[in-house]
């Protein structure tokens, strides 16, 4: 069982304002999910290796060679707030 | 107009029909119908008839560049394309412009193709009904009171509605071959790695498959041949050359071994999709497959497996929308304030469940307990389907364990994941499958067939679900929107 502080706990580590009735009702529904993955602690994986990929790929590696690139302007013509070419960010640092 | 692509393109080469004409025809239809059913959330109604004219250009000069050339088709709004807003489901990408197109989109470009539209999904792909897009709910053609299934829903929709010839989606944990059996259309997951995720909004990037959706196999395989193989710009991508699918699909079942696995005819599951789908297994017969039993064990984990591992990635992919380098800001004293803001209110409601539960899987002292552990499961499921796989060529099993649901039916978050309980394990596992129609049930909502291969065999696939089609009539019959 995870409780309101875990919930509250989650959200500042997810960076998720949530409301008061939104931390209420995410404990309830988070636990009513988590008792159904508990349902995995029956099954026996004793020495069964992890897999974190369905395919045969590791570790896929290529040249580091100089190719075009997304022109600049294209890709800061989303940005929600620019200085020049920068994006810019409230402040971070006390003064 | 309304028929399959392969039709189109013959009617194209004879001269009885024009690509423009056929785009104006759809664009027609989208205007006058997509009202009722939601299908899109954007048409690009001009650069749709600029593409048709180009095509027409060419195949009047005799030099049409393939099968998709001037074939109408709509993506997923999940696919970058360059110029065309791209909003994933959500308010937090409304009004996200790419700078560039997928590789499938740029595929599918090259290929003469003519993009109508971006379908509707469930926000980020989550979901299993299109009630979860942030704009408006898709409903299903066979009955607007329910709902198309998910996340790919606008897509199977547009081309049940007869909205779109063909399409694309994505599936996570069976986001094509659930809404394709919900809407009676073909469906198919292909290979995990066979088509490139360049420009794909992820969601569960060891999961995540792009594939088609398509009103019979010939032009399943005319769509995912036109986008698979590999791309250097994904190094997911699997190196492995495409074989001609199209070419492959008469060959028949006769002399092929099909399982049948004990798990998934499984109790609660709707006896007409449970009768349907056993009929269909009996024609297969009829046409010379062998059936053997099969049995995969953990199928019944796979669902608390797939809910640790997806929301775990996803809590990890979806970190990127902090309102900096693009999609939704909300103002905030200081950074942690505007990025907590922002997510609160770019996100839906099942999104922020599943970041909050990917989030406490991964967190310090729960991961060996969660992540580690349905990882484990997942290597079971893999194992499990290549023991059964050295028996039998392919698994034969239903798609889903009922037919569409209504809207607001599945209010409670669980009931709404285990309609994916016969279509995760094959992204667990990352093999192949396709959802193809094989029946309706008595209030003529459709049912579908899953048909599930080893890894980079969808040519076998594609010829099972074409033997079964060209065997039956199921196709012939099409929703009424008028």
């Amino acid at each position: 069982m995870i409780d309101r502080k875990d919930v509250e706990h989650v959200a500042r580590l997810t960076r998720l304002a949530l409301t008061e009735a939104e931390l209420e009702r995410m404990r309830e529904e988070l636990n009513s999910i988590l008792a159904h993955l508990d349902t995995l602690r029956a099954v026996s994986t004793e020495g069964i290796e992890p897999t974190s990929h369905a395919v045969d790929i590791v570790n896929v590696m290529r040249e580091d060679e100089i190719a075009p690139c997304l022109p600049q302007a294209s890709v800061l013509a989303n940005a929600p707030d620019l200085s020049g070419e920068f994006f810019r960010v409230p402040r971070i640092i006390e003064e | 107009m309304h028929q399959p692509i392969h039709a189109l393109t013959d009617a194209y080469r004879r001269g009885d029909l024009t690509p423009t004409a056929v785009a104006e025809d759809y664009l027609a239809r989208i205007s006058a119908l997509d009202g009722k059913v939601g299908a899109y959330l954007t048409v690009v109604r001009e650069q749709a008839l600029a593409a048709a004219r180009e095509s027409e250009l060419r195949w009047r000069a005799g030099t049409p560049r393939g099968p998709l050339d001037g074939a109408p088709v709509a993506l997923k709004d999940v696919l970058c394309t360059a110029g065309v807003r791209t909003t994933a489901g959500s308010k937090m990408l409304e009004r996200f412009v790419p700078p560039y197109d997928a590789t499938t989109v740029e595929r599918l470009r090259a290929a003469g193709a003519v993009v109508l539209g971006k379908t509707n999904m469930d926000e980020f792909a989550m979901g299993s009904s299109t009630e979860h897009s942030a704009f408006h709910p898709t409903r299903n053609p066979w009955d607007l009171a329910r709902v198309p299934g998910g996340s790919s829903g606008g897509s199977a929709a547009a081309v049940a509605g007869g909205l779109a010839a063909g399409s694309y989606g994505s599936d996570t944990g069976g986001s094509i071959r659930q809404p394709a059996a919900f809407c009676g259309v073909v469906g198919m997951k292909p290979t995990y790695g066979r088509v490139s995720r360049y420009g794909l909004i992820a969601l569960a990037s060891s999961l995540d498959q792009i594939g088609p959706f398509a009103q019979d196999v010939t032009d399943t395989a005319l769509l995912l041949a036109a986008v698979a193989g590999y791309d250097r710009r994904d190094a997911t991508s699997i190196q492995a050359p495409v074989p001609d699918y199209a070419a492959e699909l008469s060959k028949g079942v006769a002399g092929l071994t099909l399982g049948l696995p004990d798990e998934y005819f499984i109790d609660g599951m709707d006896p007409d999709v449970e009768r349907a789908v056993r009929q269909a297994i009996e024609v297969l017969k009829g046409l010379g497959a062998r059936i053997e039993r099969v049995s995969l064990p953990t199928t019944q984990h796979s669902l608390a497996a797939y809910y640790v591992i997806l929301p775990a990635e996803a809590s990890s992919n979806l970190a990127r929308y902090d309102g900096v380098k693009y999609g939704l800001r909300i103002a905030g004293r200081d950074l942690i304030e505007m990025q907590s803001r922002t997510r609160a209110a770019g996100f839906g409601a099942e999104v922020k469940r599943r970041i909050m539960l990917g989030t406490y899987a991964l967190s310090a002292g729960y991961y060996d307990a969660y992540y580690g552990k349905a990882q484990s499961v997942r290597t079971l499921v893999r194992r499990e389907f290549a023991a059964a796989f050295a028996r039998v060529d392919l698994i034969v099993a239903p798609t889903t364990p009922n037919v569409a649901f209504k809207h607001g039916e599945k209010e409670d978050p669980l009931s709404m994941y285990l309609n994916d309980v016969f279509t995760i394990p094959g992204n667990l596992s990352g093999i192949p499958g396709v959802s193809v129609p094989c029946g309706f049930n008595a209030s003529g909502l459709p049912i579908g067939l899953q048909m599930l291969g080893r890894p980079l065999d969808e040519a076998r696939v594609l010829r099972a679900a074409y033997a079964y089609e060209q065997a039956t009539t199921w196709r012939s019959r099409r929703p009424d929107l008028s």
